[in-house]
């Protein structure tokens, strides 16, 4: 370890908070560009049950009408 | 009854090969392969990726020692660098992708050229604003329309013309083939990039990591730095694949694959 405590390691001579900025807004935009697929497909997976479900009622009354 | 004879002997060896490449591109075109293979090099790649995106950054921002002219805030090379080199690498991907689609007519290279593009961006902008925030203490200046920056900010320009591009068509095949010619006209800009630290005067550091001659960078800080690469490339990949599973259930969502899926689940 470079850093003494975990103060030096928040300050980092001055640059901490330009240091920390950078890696805060990186991981950021990296957790929203994994997130964002994961909930684009539950999403339509929930659609694409509903739409089975659907059909499936469908079925069941044809042919209780029949 | 013909027979090709010695001639057909001596081209087996180079036809088997032959005939599993095809099978294997055949494959790729192959929208439940490619769900169901993505799915699972996903529930491995991601952990490693995550792994050894944490790992690089705890060692390049606590265990290197600060650069002997910009202190500290030098760290920020640890994302700044992965970050631009996967942005470029990405849009080769996009740019290939988009030249298959449009010459091949494959589906599934549409599908990953259209998935590129967000991820892309995403790491363009993440290059941009690391690289504005690292040039406030080292050159004193947030921005300034320097040759690499500006060229870094027409690839995020770039990107995001590819989305637009494809949403402002509604005849989706258009759209594509419209996006594809975008890309690979945009790869004009590539190595424009690369050269911009040497054409032209810039504030921005020549790079350090060199594969000819001798890299500027010790050591000690460069491993750190590789490995950061290393975990961009395959979150990269991560993205990329996820995006494109959605977009291949949402295209397949009438076929009987996808609904013996949904109906399993």
């Amino acid at each position: 370890m470079y850093f003494d405590s975990v103060a030096a390691v928040l300050a980092m001579d001055g640059h901490g908070p330009y240091v920390w900025a950078a890696y805060g807004i990186t991981l950021l935009v990296l957790a929203q560009l994994l997130l964002w697929p994961a909930r684009r497909l539950k999403r339509l997976r929930r659609e694409l049950r509903g739409e089975v479900r659907r059909r499936e009622a469908v079925k069941t009354n044809s042919v209780e009408t029949s | 009854m013909y027979f090709p004879g010695p001639s057909f002997e001596r081209s087996e060896t180079p036809s088997i090969i032959a005939a599993a490449m095809w099978t294997f591109f055949h494959k790729l075109g192959s929208p439940p392969w490619l769900y169901t293979i993505s799915g699972q090099i996903l529930r491995w790649l991601l952990p490693a990726a995550l792994l050894a995106l944490v790992v690089g950054m705890c060692w390049g921002l606590l265990f290197t020692a600060p650069d002997f002219r910009q202190g500290n805030s030098y760290r920020i090379i640890y994302i700044h660098v992965p970050a631009a080199v996967v942005a470029l690498g990405g849009y080769y991907i996009m740019a290939i992708a988009g030249a298959i689609s449009l010459i091949w007519k494959m589906k599934m290279a549409d599908i990953a050229m259209l998935a590129a593009a967000p991820v892309g961006a995403a790491l363009t902008f993440i290059a941009l604003v690391t690289g504005s925030i690292w040039g406030k203490p080292t050159w004193g200046t947030w921005w300034v329309w320097d040759a690499r920056i500006t060229s870094m900010l027409i690839l995020l320009f770039l990107y995001l013309g590819v989305m637009a591009l494809y949403e402002a068509y509604d005849n989706k095949v258009a759209a594509s083939r419209a996006c594809a010619v975008l890309a690979l006209v945009g790869t004009v800009n590539i190595p424009i990039i690369y050269k911009s630290v040497d054409w032209w005067y810039s504030l921005h550091q020549p790079a350090s990591i060199k594969f000819t001659g001798g890299s500027t960078i010790d050591p000690s800080m460069l491993y750190p730095l590789l490995l950061c690469i290393v975990a961009f490339y395959a979150l990269f990949a991560c993205a990329l694949m996820a995006n494109m599973r959605v977009t291949i259930l949402d295209r397949e969502r009438r076929t009987g694959w996808v609904r013996r899926l949904v109906e399993e689940s």
